[in-house]
């Protein structure tokens, strides 16, 4: 079965500084695939680019299409999702108007439904649909980013750094929806710092350091590996495999 | 000064201040949206104003094939851009929305034109091949800089400014037009005479803000709109084009400008520069506005016209004087509330 999302061979960069260097990856269809890494490893960027908001050299196919030609707004038409590490919302419109948004390319009608499924998810959001957007709590935002992109009926959600910033109880609540995510059909991408929580849910994971992936696999595998044990999962295994 | 001669003065100061209100809304519109300070928006004016003017007299105005000239490059270079991967629908799209509409109208002008059609074609008209010349303008001077900064928008918008204001004098002439009433007919409440004209401004002013309030407020495009000028990265990732907002906003601020034109033109003489001046009226409310805000902006355009009223009245020889060093202290005020800021990329 081919892979839902499939990068090859991609290098993105900043003028002349390469911030991404000859990454391959694959994300198949009701997976979670995590890419961790320190700060500045290239996570973000490397997102940013598949999304077409940075031009990115090497192939990137998507639901079997090469997405080299398409902008973002055609990326969002064909399932591709992402929800930035900024957010990204519309802070002077409310909660509904936000969510109602995410929806734009989606038909009336499955839009009313899509809303309803979002406030079950995130009942908070229905609790502040009228509120506007920029006088939310973190979570609450970043609750409402992942909502906004769920309405346009992604088959792959990306998400950047959803636990930044947030409490730990909202942080496990946010992992919670990823996993439920998953049972529902989609797909998701998650570049994280916090690797343990990433690792705990994934099925693949990616590790990123300097702009390249340094390993990859099964994210028990990854998590039980000694080298990201002691650089990001802060603890060390015993009787566990060096790189 | 006596009480009538005050009421006369900001009565006249309200009907011009309502037109300010018009545009200065349009110009906070296209700038939240798409960031250009569009100065052409006084030759929608102009151009709305003597469209109308030649079409009432019974003569084809040069709008009209300015319009499907503009239609005909503006779907030359849509198929340029999509020539790696061009297919029949958007060929088709394309041709029929670029060269058959302007062509169609362009026809029917030159039908009405030969027989002096009633006001309300001519309005119709008027705003139409308006309407289209900003759609066009946006597609060919605006959509290839979408992504540049302010200042290069800013040069855009002066160069499109001069050649269109040029073009109106091939169109027009130099010589002055003015347009018959759309509504005539006038009563008296007190010391004060309406005319059918200013009512008609009035109504249009109020039911043109109240109809872009609910646009805005209620509509899923409004709120694209909205959403675009608030985060564009953000509109774009909610599957919403900055193309498809650029193009409502020039609609928008095209057929604003071409119906104050057409408002005004009955009450005062225009000429094909005459546009230039009253837009910038408008962009002293939108700056008094930040640019951003659309009640402080009609509030300001209202005031604008009552300042300029007063002023012809006291020193008439100054009143665009006295009107633009008003912006002098708003922007003093302005720069030491706000600190200056970086303008934001995407």
């Amino acid at each position: 079965m081919s892979a839902l999302l499939s990068v090859t061979d991609a290098h993105v960069a900043y003028g002349k500084v390469e911030a991404v260097r000859s990454v391959s990856l694959e994300v198949g269809e009701n997976e979670i695939v995590t890419i961790v890494g320190a700060n500045g490893a290239g996570k973000t960027t490397l997102l940013s680019a598949i999304m077409g908001i940075l031009p990115l050299k090497g192939r990137v196919a998507f639901a079997g299409r090469d997405l080299a030609r398409l902008d973002i707004e055609d990326r969002v038409a064909m399932g591709l999702g992402l929800v930035p590490e900024h957010r990204e919302l519309f802070v002077t419109m409310n909660v509904e108007d936000n969510l109602e948004l995410g929806a734009f390319r989606i038909e009336k009608s499955r839009a009313k439904a899509s809303i309803e499924r979002i406030y079950t998810l995130f009942p908070r959001l229905k609790e502040r649909r009228k509120q506007l957007a920029g006088t939310l709590s973190g979570g609450e935002q970043q609750m409402l980013a992942m909502g906004r992109a769920l309405m346009g009926e992604p088959k792959l959600l990306m998400l950047d750094e959803p636990s930044l910033g947030l409490a730990p109880i909202i942080v496990a609540d946010i992992f919670r929806i990823v996993t439920e995510l998953k049972a529902s059909g989609v797909s998701v991408l998650l570049v994280e710092q916090n690797a343990q929580a990433a690792l705990k849910i994934a099925d693949q994971a990616y590790v990123m350091e300097l702009g390249e992936f340094v390993l990859s696999g099964k994210a028990s595998d990854i998590a039980a590996n000694e080298r990201v044990a002691a650089s990001y999962l802060g603890f060390q295994h015993e009787g566990a495999s060096a790189i | 000064m006596n009480t009538t001669i005050m009421l006369f003065l900001l009565q006249d100061g309200i009907t011009n201040g309502a037109i300010y209100a018009l545009l200065g809304l349009a110009l906070v519109l296209v700038f939240a949206v798409t960031r250009v300070i569009l100065i052409p928006q006084g030759e929608f004016v102009t151009y709305g104003a003597l469209t109308y003017a030649s079409l009432a007299s019974g003569q084809m105005p040069g709008t009209a094939k300015l319009a499907l000239a503009m239609g005909v490059t503006a779907c030359a270079f849509d198929l340029f851009v999509a020539r790696k991967a061009l297919h029949g629908r958007l060929i088709l799209r394309s041709v029929v929305a670029n060269v058959v509409l302007p062509a169609i109208v362009l026809a029917l002008t030159i039908y009405f034109a030969a027989q002096k059609p009633s006001v309300a074609v001519c309005i119709a008209l008027s705003l139409v091949i308006v309407a289209m010349i900003g759609l066009y303008l946006y597609r060919i001077a605006f959509q290839p800089l979408a992504h540049t900064s302010v200042l290069v928008l800013l040069i855009a918008s002066v160069g499109t400014h001069l050649a269109l204001q040029g073009l109106g004098l091939l169109f027009f002439g130099a010589e002055g037009q003015r347009g018959p009433a759309v509504l005539s007919g006038a009563f008296t409440a007190g010391s004060l005479r309406f005319t059918g004209q200013s009512l008609t401004v009035y109504g249009i002013t109020i039911a043109f803000i109240v109809g872009l309030w609910l646009f805005f407020g209620l509509t899923l495009y409004g709120k694209a709109l909205r959403a675009t000028a608030v985060n564009r990265l953000g509109a774009r990732l909610a599957g919403i084009r900055t193309t498809l907002s650029g193009q409502i906003a020039f609609l928008l601020a095209s057929v604003i400008g071409a119906l104050s034109g057409i408002m005004i033109v009955p009450i005062t003489t225009l000429y094909y520069d005459s546009g230039f001046l009253i837009g910038l009226k408008g962009f002293v409310a939108a700056i008094i506005g930040g640019l951003v805000s659309y009640p402080l902006t009609a509030a300001a355009a209202l005031f604008v016209g009552i300042v300029e009223a007063f002023s012809s009245f006291y020193a008439s020889n100054y009143k665009e004087v006295i009107v633009f060093m008003l912006l002098i202290p708003v922007l003093l005020l302005r720069s030491l509330a706000a600190p200056a800021v970086e303008e934001e990329k995407d």
